[in-house]
């Protein structure tokens, strides 16, 4: 069985890279380059090391913006799943900040925090956070009444049933969450490279269409897509390392 | 406290008590005494109140007025002399057979292997010996309230509620728990409380049974089947007493089912 699935996602990789690489060739588009040649591009800026100085750049907002929108997400949406004043005084925030173009907000953000790392990490969050939060809260709100009751009755303090209970109950859809939104925090590191200033992934991006290198262009957007999905790999390594019984179906390699 | 035994043959008392959700009233001046020892089932159509009584004394909810005494301290929420077995188990379904059983004893701050090795002693007496590692999702709805049952016991109280504990699991599982309930009544000095909708389930493991009737919920009847209580248990479900007080609840029950 995991041979096949290894078998039958090698095949998709195939199929796509190959649809990629026939479209390159007929071209499409004179601006988009096959997959061999972004592949030679990625091999050059990786050997050359202009990937990895990118990287160190790009990690940073992400990394923090991340980390921030996990921990505070995870806590904001426990607070608002436990206490229905504190959803009615906080969830419109998210719900806002969920539906909200992006795009159109960054340059008041500039305005406010400049063009440093804090505006970066800023557009991060406001990507990674609202899907934390809002899964983290939903999931807390439908912890089945009987187990809690068993909590109380066995005189568990409230401490207590929420760490041996509730959360451990919840964390299949908050780390569902937690991928949806590190994917999301992913594209928010991006965006702002693009939108405020180029740095990192976003500067070799940028550059390489002013400059017409359609392949180097599309080989920095390839590395931020498999260093997403090696990402979302980890995370659900950790989960089944945390939460093993909890493990309902979604498992994959 | 929890080692505190009161005086009265009483375990647990409940004096006038009253349970209102807004306008409805779903208990109205409910008095009932439960004996020392002795498994007392709450019987009644559904929508009678005889699980909201059960949290009542259970300290799970407040009661509007009137009072509730264990061992003739009154209740003002869960303690360490009662116990729960739930309707639909409550298991941590994240935890093996050993933690969940282990459970209520790891909530009181009980080492790990002291409360384990209490927990192994309570699966072996359900008979789930050989499943301490197995998840509850592989097991049946019976082995799985034996889970329940099990971590219930392990806190060693001496009131033990069940909410319609056998509701959940098939006929045939079901009359081998209610044979070992019986052991159990006869064996651990506990009392028991009891709820069910089955008038032969309740006649069967009871030594006194009330009937509760709804809208608001009262006591109608405390019926005590004694004759046949010290009869072997496979000879119970012949015996005319028995045949009879089923018969004569469901009379009385009849007119509130619709």
């Amino acid at each position: 069985m995991r041979y096949r699935s290894l078998l039958l996602k090698l095949l998709s990789a195939v199929i796509v890279f190959g649809a990629w690489e026939i479209a390159g060739r007929i071209p499409v588009s004179f601006a988009f380059p096959t997959f061999i040649e972004s592949m030679a591009a990625f091999w050059t800026l990786l050997v050359d090391g202009t990937m990895f100085t990118a990287y160190a750049e790009t990690l940073k907002p992400l990394v923090v913006g991340v980390l921030i929108s996990a921990f505070l997400g995870i806590a904001i949406g426990l607070a608002i799943g436990l206490d229905l004043r504190f959803d009615w005084f906080v969830s419109p925030i998210f719900i806002v900040m969920q539906t909200a173009p992006l795009a159109a907000l960054i340059p008041l953000l500039v305005m406010v925090y400049g063009i440093g790392l804090t505006s970066k990490v800023f557009v991060v969050c406001i990507m990674a956070m609202p899907v934390i939060v809002l899964n983290t809260a939903g999931a807390v709100r439908n912890t089945p009444a009987s187990m809690i009751e068993m909590g109380r009755a066995f005189l568990g303090k409230k401490s207590d049933i929420i760490l041996r209970i509730v959360l451990p109950s919840a964390a299949p859809i908050i780390f569902a969450g937690l991928r949806l939104g590190v994917s999301a925090g992913f594209i928010g590191a991006i965006l702002s490279e693009l939108k405020i200033t180029p740095t990192g992934v976003g500067d070799i991006i940028t550059y390489s269409r002013s400059i017409a290198d359609y392949p180097s262009m599309y080989a920095a957007i390839m590395s931020i897509i498999v260093l997403a999905v090696l990402f979302l790999n980890v995370l659900e390594r950790i989960e089944g390392y945390l939460f093993k019984g909890t493990r309902l179906g979604y498992v994959s390699e | 406290m929890s080692d505190k035994r009161g005086d009265s043959d009483h375990a647990v008392t409940v004096r006038n008590v009253y349970k209102n959700y807004g306008d409805v009233e779903a208990l109205q001046d409910l008095s009932l005494d439960f004996p020392r020892g002795q498994l007392t089932s709450l019987l009644g159509p559904s929508g009678c109140g005889k699980t909201t009584l059960l949290k009542i004394i259970a300290g799970l909810l407040p009661a509007t007025s009137g009072e509730v005494t264990v061992n003739d301290q009154p209740v003002t929420g869960p303690g360490p002399d009662r116990a729960f077995v739930f309707q639909d188990f409550a298991l941590l379904p994240w935890a093996n057979v050993l933690r969940n059983v282990a459970f209520g004893l790891e909530l009181r701050g009980v080492s790990r292997s002291e409360r384990e090795s209490i927990a192994e002693k309570y699966i072996a007496d359900v008979g789930l010996t050989g499943f301490e590692n197995s998840y509850p999702h592989e097991l049946s709805g019976g082995m799985r309230q034996r889970v329940g049952l099990a971590r219930a016991l392990s806190v060693d109280s001496q009131v033990l509620l069940m909410d319609e504990p056998f509701s959940a699991v098939d006929e045939q599982t079901r009359r081998k728990f209610q044979e070992d309930l019986l052991n159990l009544v006869k064996h651990e000095n506990k009392t028991f409380i009891f709820v069910t909708h089955s008038i032969e389930e309740a006649v069967y493991v009871s030594d006194q049974v009330a009937i509760l009737l709804p809208r608001p919920s009262r006591v109608s009847e405390v019926i005590r089947p004694e004759g046949f209580r010290h009869k072997d248990v496979n000879s119970i479900r012949r015996d005319p007493e028995y045949l009879d007080i089923v018969d004569r609840i469901w009379s009385s029950l009849r007119t509130y089912v619709e």
